[in-house]
């Protein structure tokens, strides 16, 4: 069960607001995925079961939102925006300079499991453009330099905290 | 410089809590709009000439006036009125109500209170887009500051009136910035925009009468109450009064968000912000995020309020001016931003679904050296089937950088189709490797 009590008590209390038991389903999600790091079948059973709604009610939201993650990622998920403003700064050099780095394509995640990359389309930070999403975190102002920094912290964390 | 009436406390330590936003004369409007009719304050917002600041640029005073006074169910029982914030920022090139959350949450939240006395609302939503995880929880902690206040709850001000608020976050869709897509996400189905009418003042959120309006709009509102609406109305024009929080970004020297006269002049604002990035001539300029026509070098002697740019045939939308330098390549730009529309369409409506997708595909084969002279003249063709002819305007918004780089840069479209490459690119450049873009060609 994804669905533990941490998760029960945080719907419970949006339950006292959202006006139907429906409207839970994008914070469920949320909730469900900040746990599992994606959504997988069983999830979207799970959460149909939950909120007593048709598994197509789940899939079809599921398949129609972006930051679900349709299959596992990586620790980090690295997320490039190369939406025109971030673009215009140089964002593609950045992706390729991060697939090199990784040894992946946009899509894939490393075979240690670290870490998923993406472009993403826009942040809603193009006034510090190029930026880049890890996980929940914007990195923004970047360029080849300052991105070797953030990866280089990140791959000690993960050798440090596994 | 005129003064400004949001960001004034923008960098302010600890401008997002609400002891020191109570300091710098923070939450003082609700008690004026409160001791005022809810009548009187869509009044005042009507006379400040306030218009949306999320794209439409609708009047705001009017759109609250739609809301109907005592709605009921048919059995006579009261309707509840919801009050939802559009903070889905998701328009390419705008990065403001980012700002307003971070720095400045309760000003939104002060603002939202202030609206719902004026529709009688009992519940806001405020709809923050997924990626904003920090935004979302730093604008929830805010919730839970004015909750301790006395300022939401059961009994606001100790007042026979109860008004709550939540955030509900989004989940990535740039099309739940479509107010009718948002209301549709809020009740946790797919972001598909609605037909209209019935409009939200009448079947709205969970099919209650509600009003949406921007981060930036709800901001406005204690300015207008605290000063009077004929101070706000005296900066801009006479049909659209007030600063606007122009985000300014791409190829410029001091990329940011300013606050300026709604109608300060385009070529005196890229000039405020130090001009073309690294001293380069300018192509081109998007002045109202990635939806508004492009304008060519020659064309930015214009008026940024919604009404002048109109005139100029593109659009004020979020305020997100993208400056585009001669380095770039307007057809590469082009393809980029209907990569983008070809991924958001909601795919509802085949004319969008497909139209975006062609166009796509077009650019991007014009882009890389293997377009023809007949794509060329496809393009006007693909976009009159889009345009006005769909459930929402998303469809339109796709034919603005369609239409305006193909019919103001159409040399350089040219060039590309006569020389098989892109000719800002040295002669043996490989394109960029796009699985996606590859696959469709």
């Amino acid at each position: 069960m994804i669905i533990d009590q941490d998760i029960t008590l945080k719907m419970d209390g949006l339950r006292q607001h959202l006006p139907t038991e429906q409207s839970l389903l994008l914070p469920l999600l949320h909730a469900m995925q900040a746990k599992e790091g994606w959504i997988s079948g069983d999830a979207i059973k799970e959460a149909a079961t939950y909120l007593k709604l048709p598994i197509a009610r789940v899939q079809e939201v599921v398949s129609f939102y972006t930051m679900y993650n349709r299959k596992p990622v990586g620790k980090r998920h690295v997320q490039v925006c190369t939406n025109v403003a971030c673009f215009l700064r140089g964002a593609d050099a950045l992706v390729a300079g991060l697939e090199k780095r990784l040894g992946i394509h946009c899509g894939q995640t490393t075979a240690d499991g670290r870490y998923t990359l993406n472009e993403v389309e826009c942040l809603a930070a193009c006034g510090t453009a190029p930026v880049m999403q890890i996980n929940d975190d914007y990195y923004e102002n970047l360029d080849a330099q300052v991105i070797g920094t953030i990866m280089d912290t990140m791959d000690r964390e993960l050798s440090t905290h596994g | 410089m005129v003064e400004k009436l949001l960001t004034q406390h923008n960098d302010i330590p600890g401008s997002h809590t609400i002891e020191v936003y109570r300091s710098l004369g923070g939450y003082k409007s609700i008690e004026k709009a409160l001791a005022m009719a809810p009548e009187a304050v869509v009044d005042e917002v009507k006379k400040s000439n306030l218009r949306g600041r999320g794209g439409a640029g609708f009047p705001t005073g009017m759109k609250w006036s739609f809301m109907p006074k005592t709605p009921t169910f048919p059995d006579g029982r009261p309707k509840p009125k919801y009050l939802v914030c559009n903070a889905d920022e998701g328009e390419p090139g705008t990065f403001k109500d980012r700002l307003l959350m971070t720095q400045h949450p309760h000003m939104l939240i002060e603002g939202m209170i202030v609206a719902a006395h004026a529709i009688g609302a009992s519940l806001g939503f405020i709809y923050i887009r997924g990626e904003f995880v920090f935004e979302a929880k730093r604008v929830e902690a805010a919730i839970e500051e004015a909750r301790s206040a006395g300022l939401l709850g059961k009994k606001v001000l100790g007042r026979d009136w109860a008004f709550d608020l939540v955030v509900y976050r989004g989940a990535g869709a740039y099309i739940c910035g479509e107010e009718t897509a948002l209301l549709n996400s809020l009740e946790g189905k797919r972001g598909e925009p609605r037909l209209k009418p019935p409009f939200p003042a009448m079947v709205g959120a969970f099919g209650m009468p509600t009003c949406v309006n921007n981060v930036e709009t709800f901001c406005a509102v204690p300015v207008i109450i605290n000063d009077g609406a004929a101070k706000f109305a005296s900066v801009g024009t006479e049909r659209s009064g007030g600063t606007r929080l122009f985000c300014v970004s791409g190829q410029i020297e001091k990329p940011g968000i300013y606050e300026l006269p709604i109608n300060i002049n385009l070529k005196d604002l890229i000039e405020h912000c130090g001009g073309v990035l690294g001293g380069k001539k300018l192509k081109a300029v998007i002045p109202g995020g990635a939806s508004a026509p492009m304008l060519s070098a020659a064309e930015i002697d214009v008026a940024m309020d919604f009404d002048s740019l109109a005139k100029a045939g593109t659009m004020a939308g979020s305020g997100g001016v993208i400056v585009i330098s001669e380095d770039s390549c307007i057809v590469e730009v082009a393809a980029r931003l209907l990569k983008f529309y070809e991924h958001e369409s909601c795919g509802q409506c085949s004319q969008c679904r497909e139209g975006s997708h062609w166009l796509a595909r077009m650019f991007h084969r014009i882009e890389i050296g293997q377009g023809t002279a007949a794509d060329l003249e496809s393009i006007a063709g693909i976009c009159s089937n889009m345009a006005g002819q769909t459930i929402c305007a998303f469809s339109d918004a796709v034919t603005g950088p369609a239409l305006s780089s193909v019919r103001k840069f159409r040399q350089e479209f040219e060039e590309h189709v006569r020389l098989q490459r892109c000719p800002c690119k040295p002669e043996n450049h490989v394109a960029k490797h796009d699985h996606h873009a590859s696959a469709m060609l």
